[in-house]
């Protein structure tokens, strides 16, 4: 059992972190907290890809040292998985765009009704609704 | 028996429909035009249906088929003889409705009248849609249309009450139409087809409780429109309509379409045979007695003309679908030639209740006393629908009862005699009393001891309706060969 | 040969489009609209010819930059796809049109941003259906959902809290579906759909692909706003500029049903999502559920545009009964309800658009009182006939899907399905009817039978025709595609239902 959990700690690792952004996004009534929440649960996600990528072994970065010039093709297990890393780049892209998106709401909701806790919020369109 | 390809039918409904259109554009501009629309539309149509006439008389069906919805599935007209007996009835009513809805609309100086003569045009293109078609979904959709149609009429004048009517209206009859959306799938699932076929289609398809069930979910579904006891209490509601409208739509076309919808289930879904079988025609025929005769008991109860007319409009049909369950051909017979000559005379006698709403305002019989002095037309061609309704010679009702009466003879169960019958004489008991009233009774003060009828465009239909109801009293198969098509209904029916 | 890339063009045409509005609108605001519209149609002409080249030859397969899939990423377009295709392009250009006048009232000064965001959301949503590879449906996926929260935020008073929110649920969507596909790459190694379809059988009994498929389910409810998952919607789509709202409404949803489809029957085998797992029962019940919370909570509303969004959730409800029905009839039931339900929904928002357009409120309890029968009697017979399309009332198309729907329910014996199926018609009758009741027949003063009922002259006071056009051809198509329901089937939809079925 221990060694089951200590084999895979990396994605306990992300599991937790997932969670705790998950908790955060939901259970807290800040705006800019909720936003934090998000990213963190965003980046847990991304960590977990990129770690699929590697492998045991000694496994390398996907870069041939002093290779102009030779040809012999590469030996796939010597360096680790690029793929994930190519997505988990469209990932991080995709993540810094919401999370610009959402920090400009934010500046536009605390223009509108200076302050940033959701309860707060609602209960001024309540009343400005009446 | 040929099947011929035709147009006829629908034009017949595109007529209506092109109307519609026309009557919307002219709007209130032009009042003079936006009425001729009407006027010509209904000539038209009764035109081509009448052009139909002697091609079904020779046995023919004349079939039109719009679209493939799926395998099995079509939008597709067929008119054949019980189909054109409808179409006959509702074409040359509204020929007569329209003159009188603009006596009446013009005499009261109504509101919205250009959504008045629209939904009517729309709600008769319905009509003419459901008598000619040719299976069980194109009935559907075409009932529908109907209903959404005619909600606007019911709703007309706006008041509070006129809107609870139009909500009564609504429920009932959406409620009843997503029942038999639910039938008809699953007949469609069970059988592949939902076509009509003179003689039934789907005994032996499935569990004969699975056939009972979709039985009486259709019939009481379409008895809702045909205003079957417990069902029925939209009706009188409804008559917070216009006169006009309810004089055509809850005297002839809604009410009948119900009727028509369910004797095409029973004789051409289901079949005689099936009922037979069954047993479910005695069932059926008890249910409609009660109907008949406790809506007798309603009618003698009320004080409002048109609530009454309506109670009464309740026992005829169910005297209709009786005389269908009794599944003989003289019954049959009987009650096809109900729905037509029964619709003449009920159109009478509600244009003259909206004949006299206009010219005294009166809207009860209590106040109806001497009124045959100042409006003696009006009023004896009231007395001539009363006579036809209680069933006296030589008025037409007279013959269609007299078939009925056979029928249930050779049915041999005379408890059904007794019931028409004794709805003949409570009929008598219900109307005559205002015949009285208003020939015998000395006139109070408010009436007119001089001739003072309605104006021209009411009084010329009311009259006219009446004349005819005698003369096909007299002369059965006059013009329009009433009791040619209904014998070559049942025929193909029970024989064919 | 142009149509050969029809499938690329219909992609990169907007987005470039989209890129210049904004660098145009620096200067001169006025090109913006007609830039947009011109890649709109762009993208709907291809979207036709692919549906014409799909339905003559089959399924298309178009590669990008030339790479074999599954090493590269591949467009696949078969009959399924084609027809979503079409109506996503269609409804995009109509609102485009539409979206003229009502822009240059609310947002004068966000033209060109409006404009260059809608571009881009139209060709988010195109690139959804005609991808072929799960994680490019994650990209774009993101482009649809960025792009909207912006959009939606341009709105009204609570419009920018109502995006916040929908960008932490919209956001835990995308996630659980970016999971999921990281999941089944990890045990298969591949991405692209089809691939994914041939190697999964033999992993289905593996814990990774059962929690790729449950994280999968999560996050299209999530994006398809699908009970209980919904609870963005309401405000989100309420708050947002009516131009926007027809559109999402009429499209956003009915993709992310089609990529439910598209995880329960191409990437996961019908066998795994039907039989392995009961999902398709789970989703079944979870959609009556759908079905009746949407339309009992639309009588309950005063706002029009809140109505129409409960109204939404419900359709959702119907899509995903079909589908879950899993039976020829059902699917097919399904399929043409997203067609039938994008141009309802589509009309529907556009005439509350018009009405805040013309009034600047959308309250129903006034709408007496501002005479809306007389004065835009053009789109109050819209909003009448649209509405007799939500209720089923032949010969709308409304009445055919239902027709379909519940066939598939009685074919598949859950006599409960169909049950709910009527009982939402009638629910919804009686949430329209309200409507319709309050637009034409709201009881006035008694009349006297006896005074001539004089009113003064209202003047008709109609929405301009930019926006009444692409209405009336919605319009048009709601009566006219019910009638050739049967033939829609027999070409297109009979061969979209997945085979197995």
């Amino acid at each position: 059992m221990i060694e089951y959990i200590i084999a895979k700690y990396n994605y306990w690792i992300y599991i937790v972190l997932m969670m705790i952004g998950f908790y955060a996004m939901i259970g807290k009534t800040n705006l800019v907290k909720k936003l934090l929440g998000m990213n963190v649960f965003q980046w847990a996600i991304i960590l977990f890809y990129v770690s699929t990528g590697s492998k045991k072994g000694g496994a390398t970065i996907p870069i041939v040292m002093g290779a102009h010039g030779h040809y012999e093709p590469a030996q796939a297990i010597q360096f680790l998985n690029p793929l994930p890393h190519c997505l988990m780049l469209t990932a991080i892209v995709v993540g810094v765009s919401t999370t610009g998106v959402a920090l400009a709401l934010v500046i536009m909701i605390y223009r509108r009704y200076h302050t940033l806790e959701e309860d707060e919020i609602l209960e001024l369109l309540e009343t400005s609704r009446k | 028996m040929d099947v011929i390809y035709s147009i006829k039918p629908f034009l017949a409904i595109m007529v209506s429909l092109v109307a519609a259109c026309l009557i919307l554009l002219t709007g209130e501009k032009s009042r003079n035009l936006r009425e001729s629309w009407t006027i010509l539309a209904s000539v038209i149509k009764f035109i081509i249906v009448a052009s139909m006439i002697p091609s079904v008389l020779k046995g023919n069906v004349l079939e039109y088929t719009i679209i493939s919805l799926a395998p099995g599935l079509f939008l597709q007209f067929r008119v054949d003889a019980f189909g054109l007996l409808f179409g006959i009835l509702a074409s040359t009513l509204w020929i007569a409705t329209s003159f009188y809805s603009i006596g009446y609309m013009r005499g009261l100086k109504e509101h919205a009248q250009t959504r008045y003569f629209f939904c009517f045009a729309i709600a008769l293109s319905a009509t003419m849609g459901i008598a000619f078609s040719a299976n069980l979904l194109t009935l559907f959709v075409f009932y529908e249309i109907l209903t959404m149609a005619t909600y606007p009429l019911v709703a007309h004048k706006e008041t509070p009450e006129a809107i609870k009517g139009g909500r009564k209206y609504l429920t009932y009859t959406l409620t009843a139409g997503v029942v038999i959306l639910l039938s008809m799938a699953i007949i469609y699932r069970l059988t592949g087809t939902l076509d009509f076929k003179p003689g039934g289609f789907m005994a032996g398809n499935a569990s004969s409780d699975m056939l009972r069930f979709l039985f009486v979910t259709l019939v009481m579904s379409f008895g809702v429109k045909a205003a079957i006891m417990p069902l029925h209490e939209w009706l009188p509601t409804a008559m917070v309509a216009p006169t006009p409208v309810s004089a055509l739509l809850h005297a002839v076309a809604v009410v009948k379409a119900g009727v028509f919808g369910v004797l095409r289930v029973i004789l051409y879904v289901f079949g005689p045979a099936f009922l037979h079988d069954t047993g479910l025609w005695i069932l059926l025929a008890y249910l409609v007695s009660f109907t008949i005769i406790v809506s007798c008991f309603f009618a003698l109860a009320q004080d409002n003309i048109k609530r009454r007319l309506a109670f009464s409009t309740i026992n005829n049909l169910s005297i209709v679908i009786l005389g269908a369950a009794l599944l003989t051909p003289s019954a049959i017979k009987g009650g096809m030639l109900h729905i037509a000559f029964h619709g003449f005379m009920k159109i009478t006698l509600f244009f003259v209740a909206g004949a006299i709403y206009v010219k005294t305002h009166k809207q009860n019989v209590s106040e109806l006393d001497g009124l045959g002095r100042q409006m003696p037309l009006t009023m004896g061609a009231f007395a001539i629908g009363a006579m036809g309704v209680a069933g006296i010679p030589p008025t037409c009702g007279f013959i269609s009862k007299w078939y009925l009466c056979l029928g249930s003879l050779a049915a041999h169960e005379i408890v059904f005699l007794f019931v028409f019958l004794a709805s003949a004489l409570l009929d008598a008991a219900f109307f005559f009393p205002i015949v009285y009233r208003a020939f015998f009774k000395k006139p109070k003060e408010d009436i007119n001891p001089g001739f003072n009828e309605a104006s021209l465009f009411m009084v010329t239909p009311l009259v006219a309706t009446a004349v005819f109801s005698l003369v096909l009293g007299m002369f059965p198969n006059a013009f329009v060969h009433f009791i040619e098509i209904a014998a070559l209904a049942v025929q193909n029916i029970m024989g064919g | 040969m142009i149509s050969d890339q029809f499938p690329a063009l219909i992609i990169v045409f907007p987005l470039i489009i989209a890129f210049w509005i904004n660098i145009v609108g620096w200067w001169w605001k006025k090109p913006c609209f007609y830039m947009s519209v011109s890649a709109l149609t762009v993208s709907f002409i291809s979207s036709i010819g692919i549906l014409n080249t799909v339905i003559t030859n089959g399924t298309i397969h178009y590669r990008l930059g030339g790479w074999e899939p599954p090493w590269g990423i591949e467009y696949v377009v078969d009959h399924l796809n084609a027809f979503l295709l079409v109506i996503v392009s269609f409804i995009g250009l109509l609102v485009g049109i539409y979206s003229k006048r009502d822009i240059e009232k609310e947002m004068p000064q966000k033209i060109p941003q409006f404009y260059s965001v809608y571009t881009l959301l139209v060709m988010g949503l195109l690139g959804m259906t005609i991808t072929g590879d799960a994680f490019n449906l994650y990209v774009l996926l993101e482009i649809v959902s960025l792009a909207s929260y912006a959009l939606i935020a341009m709105g009204e008073d609570g419009a920018p809290l109502a995006s916040f929110n929908y960008v932490i649920m919209g956001t835990i969507g995308a996630c659980f579906y970016l999971l999921g596909v990281g999941y089944l790459y990890i045990v298969t190694g591949s991405l692209n759909m089809a691939d994914l379809s041939e190697l999964l059988p033999k992993l289905y009994h593996s814990k990774a692909v059962l929690v790729a498929f449950a994280f999968f389910l999560i996050g299209i409810g999530i994006k398809m706003a699908f009970f209980p998952l919904h609870v963005w919607l309401p405000d989100a789509y309420t708050h947002a500029p009516s131009s926007v709202s027809a559109f999402v409404a009429g499209t956003m949803t009915k993709v992310g049903a089609y990529v439910l489809m598209r995880v329960l029957f191409t990437i996961f085998r019908p066998y795994f999502s039907i039989e392995l797992i009961p999902a398709t029962t789970v989703l079944g019940w979870t959609a009556v559920a759908a079905m009746m919370y949407g339309c009992v909570l639309a009588i309950a509303q005063h706002d029009l545009k809140r109505m129409l969004c409960y109204i939404l959730i419900a359709e959702v409800g119907y899509i995903v009964l079909g589908i879950s029905m899993a039976n020829r009839m059902g699917l097919t039931g399904a399929i043409l309800h997203i067609m039938n339900d994008a141009l309802m929904m589509a009309c529907l928002f556009s005439v509350a658009g018009a009405i805040m357009y013309k009034f600047g409120n959308r309250d129903i309890t006034n709408f007496r009182q501002q005479q809306l029968n007389k004065k835009m009697p053009f789109t109050m017979a819209a909003f009448t006939i649209t509405a007799l399309s939500v209720v089923g009332i032949p010969p709308t198309c409304g009445f055919f899907s239902k027709w379909y729907l519940i066939i598939g329910a009685i074919d598949a014996r859950q006599w409960v399905f169909a049950i709910a199926l009527i009982l939402s018609s009638l629910l919804s009758a009686v949430v329209f009817f309200k409507v319709i009741e309050k637009i034409y027949f709201k009881p006035r003063e008694p009349v006297h039978p006896h005074n001539e009922v004089t009113h003064e002259e209202v003047v008709m006071d109609e929405a301009p025709m930019s926006m009444l056009i692409p209405m009336y051809i919605m319009v048009g198509g709601i009566l006219i595609l019910g009638i050739l329901s049967g033939q829609i089937i027999s070409t297109v939809i009979q061969f979209a239902v997945p085979a197995s079925f």
